[in-house]
């Protein structure tokens, strides 16, 4: 993709919405998300329409996105009330993508047959891995031949736009059964494939049990199996646009463009984090506490940034600098050059400076230049946001 | 002026929590010094390291009014001493200007080795000892036991003990008593040409220099000429009074009396603690036996994280200095670190303690380089020289010889421990010497030992391997030649001066190895492959490299949660605020002692 046509998303208008509801928690997983509460699902989803119904009009919405959790998992219909709340009140553009996030088990064709009917026209689905014994240790509930069975029953009713989610490095995978999964994902034939490094995260049941001598993925055996990906992906004609992410030319996901591009989205439900109007915002996580917020007009919101000044070259970098089409120069890529960790980090050939644009040879390196930019200090003459305005908000409910 | 016979001067020599300052706070109390309520708990303990620590740093004095039995009143004056082994100069300080001592020693742990040290000073000195076991109530009390170690050191008999606890108070009258009972009151004619000791000064900000006195003869009154004999300087007496512990300003003092003088004198170097202050009209003939200076056996290099903060750190060591004469520095420059000092003191625990102030109280942010000692080297050309710092070492063409001093150690110990402690004082080159035992079930060891070898991680290594039941006290013996050898550490091939050792060559290969394979573990992964090398001269004795980095991403899903990512990221960062760049590797600040220390058992 051309960073023209990625740097276009920053003019994007779309929303996200967060759908909590699993079957069951994955151990790895530190998302807002809730398992046997599905008898809140629709308290839930009417609380997100209000939400919706109370959101400043915008303009007709490029990009929807319903993430989770599973949203999968819930019955179509309550995606759809959510669907028709967004339409009412931001309007939806014809050709807008609408993803939906879903389990490979839930994807039935008849369920399939009524996601689609309701408008969603690309599906992700939470394939992982097709190698039964590392699905078992993600506490994964599919099979590897289920992920084709739902692929091919998603494509029977008409989505054309298909992506899968594998993760890699958990430990005991073996350097074949991830090759096999590639190839398996490739096998299908879906324009999208996201490649996950399974990550530690504290609070999370894999997060203990690594706390209490659990093996802890290998980073260098991730990044060999990352390196993989990134070879075999393109051979077959998935190019990789951003750190995680690889599509066929013109199928990558608008959402995720967006926020990468540093366009705005809202976002809506429990946890859900949003950019509008120049400031970042996230949602209660709890989803009790969101629930009733909404409904009493507490406010719901957890806490916002405002990104100004300064702060917004910052962010443009920090978002901008996971796409392989990198960031069009500007004070902050000047700023990062001109500094000791710019430098060395331009002579170990993480970062590449070009005439138009910077961008980041080493994605396995990400972080690293993601640290020195936050590390920018304001020049003179920049206002860090100006001082009222950056003030960060915090309250818990 | 006070009736001499009335006067009472007194120290309380206790180890390390056994409660020397919650005893002065009890005798305050039941003196009516302080009040319940003024009461704050330990009141001596000025400085908030020593709060924290529970130890005493600085000498402190304080004036009780007490009426005894008899009816009669006293004057106590409580001299405080530090309870550390990097202290004990002054400790012996403290005691010149007592008549009587109080050997604390806690009622569970039994007598320690700072306490016999210090024990063995205030008999050598003269001083009438009373022993007293505190913390009775304790459940784990064993006074009959500790009883029995008391008289083993003191002689007497188990009954001539006093038990108390310092706690609740019980026993605190009767050591009143005892003391008013036993110690001397101070000798000293008043009609002498005035002789008084300056046993300790401190810098005030407002007020110049404080010296605290200990009037030996004669009379002291405000507005007398006064001259410090060692010095030479004549003054006049602005001030002088008792701490109580507030400052009470009097008129005059006389023989016994200890107290506080102000001259108007702002810089502590022109006032020499162990001096002897006279009338400058009628001069006193001979001074008191004054004190030898403390001289500084660890030296460590002590470098600002941020060389911007260089002058910053250089007034830092000056202000401490004002309360701290044995503090001494030079600048030294390293390649891997910058500019610095290397900075000299008494021990291991006044080097701590240091080093913390410098970071808490100066708000700077530093990296302090392995301890070591002062070598002294003969050179091929004849001429001798004394290094103080590994990098100074000159080359092997150069020298004829190395010497290292020695230290007699004494460590206390139950004798179950007797094993590992003479296994490890064997592997640090120790030579035990003689074994006394204080009961039979807690047993004294000597042994002389190469200061270098326990100046680093000796105390933890002891404490790890007893339980944490022994305790080392040491003084300086002599220098003795040893085949020392100098290791470099090179990272990235570039030595870095400030990981540099001076170590015995039987020791060098696993130094080596240690110290690569620790550095392997601490520095962390680069962008590049960081060779680690051990080296003597140009032969690489051990190897190891740190593999360059090939992750350091979010490869998860990010939700379009960017404000979290920022803040993890941000959190990150603070950690690699205590890196320091060593040519182009990142190190950790901590790595540059860290590395040293042993977890294994040599």
């Amino acid at each position: 993709m051309t960073p023209e046509s990625a740097d276009r998303h920053a003019d994007s208008a779309a929303a996200y919405v967060h759908i909590p509801f699993c079957s069951k928690v994955c151990p790895y997983c530190d998302f807002a998300v809730v398992a046997g509460k599905d008898d809140l699902a629709n308290r839930y989803v009417d609380a997100v329409v209000t939400e919706i119904d109370r959101s400043e009009p915008w303009r007709p919405l490029d990009a929807v996105y319903f993430g989770g959790g599973t949203p999968s998992h819930v019955d179509p219909q309550l995606l759809g009330r959510a669907l028709d709340a967004l339409a009412r009140r931001h309007g939806i553009d014809n050709d807008a993508e609408i993803s939906l996030e879903a389990n490979p088990e839930d994807f039935s064709a008849a369920t399939a047959g009524r996601f689609r009917a309701l408008g969603f026209n690309r599906v992700s689905f939470g394939a992982q891995s097709f190698d039964t014994g590392v699905l078992a240790s993600l506490g994964r509930r599919h099979q590897g031949e289920e992920i084709a069975g739902s692929v091919w029953n998603a494509r029977g009713v008409g989505f054309q736009r298909l992506s899968l989610d594998l993760i890699y490095g958990t430990p005991g995978e073996s350097d074949d059964s991830w090759a096999r999964s590639l190839t398996r994902a490739l096998d299908l034939g879906v324009d999208h494939v996201s490649c996950y490094a399974l990550t530690v995260e504290p609070g999370t049941a894999l997060g203990r049990s690594v706390a209490g001598g659990a093996v802890a993925p290998d980073p260098d055996l991730q990044a060999d199996r990352y390196e993989l990906a990134d070879r075999v992906l393109p051979e077959h004609g998935l190019e990789r646009y951003e750190v995680s992410n690889w599509a066929r030319p013109g199928q990558e996901c608008r959402y995720n463009l967006t926020v990468w591009a540093q366009g705005e989205y809202l976002a809506f439900g429990n946890g859900a984090n949003g950019f509008r109007n120049g400031v970042r915002y996230r949602n209660l996580r709890r989803l009790e506490a969101y629930i009733s917020a909404v409904e009493t007009g507490a406010g719901h919101r957890a806490g916002e940034d405002r990104i100004l000044g300064w702060d917004a070259e910052l962010d443009r970098l920090f978002v901008g600098l996971r796409r392989v089409v990198g960031v069009s120069h500007g004070p902050g890529t000047h700023a990062l050059l001109a500094g000791d960790e710019g430098r060395r980090l331009s002579e170990a050939g993480v970062i590449a400076a070009g005439e138009q644009r910077l961008v980041v040879l080493r994605p396995l390196l990400t972080d690293m230049v993601h640290r020195a930019v936050l590390d920018l200090a304001t020049p003179r003459g920049w206002a860090q946001g100006g001082a009222a305005d950056n003030v960060s908000v915090e309250s818990h409910a | 002026m006070t009736d001499q016979s009335r006067i009472r001067n007194f120290s309380i020599i206790a180890h390390i929590d056994h409660g020397k300052s919650t005893l002065a706070d009890r005798l305050l109390e039941r003196t009516g010094a302080i009040s319940a309520r003024e009461m704050r708990d330990q009141v001596l303990d000025t400085m908030d390291l020593e709060r924290e620590r529970g130890i005493t740093i600085k000498a402190q004095t304080v004036r009780l009014d007490y009426r005894a039995a008899d009816g009669a009143d006293y004057v106590l004056n409580l001299i405080d001493t530090p309870g550390h082994v990097d202290f004990s100069y002054e400790v012996s300080r403290s005691l010149a200007a007592c008549e009587g001592a109080l050997l604390i020693v806690d009622a569970a742990q039994g007598v320690q080795a700072q306490t016999l040290a210090n024990a063995h000073l205030a008999i050598e000195a003269g001083l009438e000892v009373i022993a007293a076991i505190n913390k009775i109530d304790l459940p784990a009390a064993d006074p009959e036991q500790v009883a029995g170690e008391l008289v083993n050191i003191l002689g007497g008999s188990p009954d001539d003990v006093l038990r108390l606890s310092a706690k609740t108070g019980e026993g605190v009258d009767t050591l009143l008593e005892t003391l008013v009972r036993q110690v001397p009151a101070p000798p000293g004619d008043p009609d002498a040409p005035l002789r008084a000791l300056v046993f300790d000064s401190y810098f005030d900000a407002f007020r110049g220099v404080v010296c605290y006195l200990r009037v030996v003869d004669g009379r002291l009154g405000v507005g007398d000429s006064i001259r410090f004999m060692a010095t030479g300087e004549t003054h006049e007496a602005d001030e002088i009074g008792f701490l109580t512990p507030k400052a009470v300003p009097v008129g005059s003092v006389g023989p016994g009396e200890v107290a506080y003088l102000i001259t108007g004198v702002k810089e502590i170097d022109r006032i020499k603690v162990g001096d002897t202050v006279t009338n400058a009209r009628n001069r006193a003939s001979q001074p008191l036996p004054g004190y030898t200076e403390p001289k500084p056996m660890v030296f460590s290099g002590v470098f600002p994280t941020d060389g911007d903060d260089y002058q910053k750190l250089r007034e830092a060591l000056e202000k401490l200095k004002l309360n701290d004469a044995s503090l001494t520095w030079e600048p030294e420059t390293s390649r891997a670190l910058g500019f610095g000092f290397r900075v000299g003191f008494l021990g291991l625990l006044h080097m701590e303690i240091v080093r913390e102030r410098l970071e808490r109280e100066y708000d700077l942010d530093l990296v302090a380089t392995a301890p070591s000692v002062a070598y002294r080297v003969g050179l091929l050309d004849g001429e001798s020289m004394v290094i103080k710092s590994p990098q100074d070492l000159p080359e092997p063409m150069k020298r004829r010889e190395v010497a290292e001093p020695y230290v007699r150690a004494m460590i206390l110990t139950p004798t179950e421990y007797v094993g590992p402690i003479m296994e490890l004082a064997t592997n640090r080159r120790g030579v035990v010497g003689n074994m006394n035992y204080l009961s039979p079930e807690r047993v004294e060891l000597d042994f002389e030992i190469p200061l270098a070898e326990i100046v680093f991680d000796f105390f933890d290594v002891l404490k790890s391997k007893t339980k944490g039941y022994a305790s080392l006290d040491y003084e300086p013996s002599e220098y003795r030649e040893a085949d020392l050898v100098k290791v470099d550490i090179l990272l990235n091939a570039q030595p870095v001066d400030a990981f540099s050792a001076i170590i015995h060559r039987d020791h060098a290969l696993e130094y080596g190895t240690k110290m690569t394979t620790r550095l392997r573990e601490l520095i962390p992964r680069q962008l590049f492959d960081v060779p680690i090398q051990a080296a003597i001269g140009g032969r690489v004795i051990s190897r190891e490299t740190v593999k360059a980095r090939r992750k350091d991403v979010t490869a998860k899903c990010y939700g379009g949660d960017i404000t979290r990512k920022k803040k993890l990221l941000q959190k990150q960062k603070e950690g690699k605020k205590r890196m320091k760049m060593v040519g182009s590797v990142e190190v950790p600040q901590e790595a540059f002692v860290a590395a040293l220390r042993v977890d294994d058992d040599r």
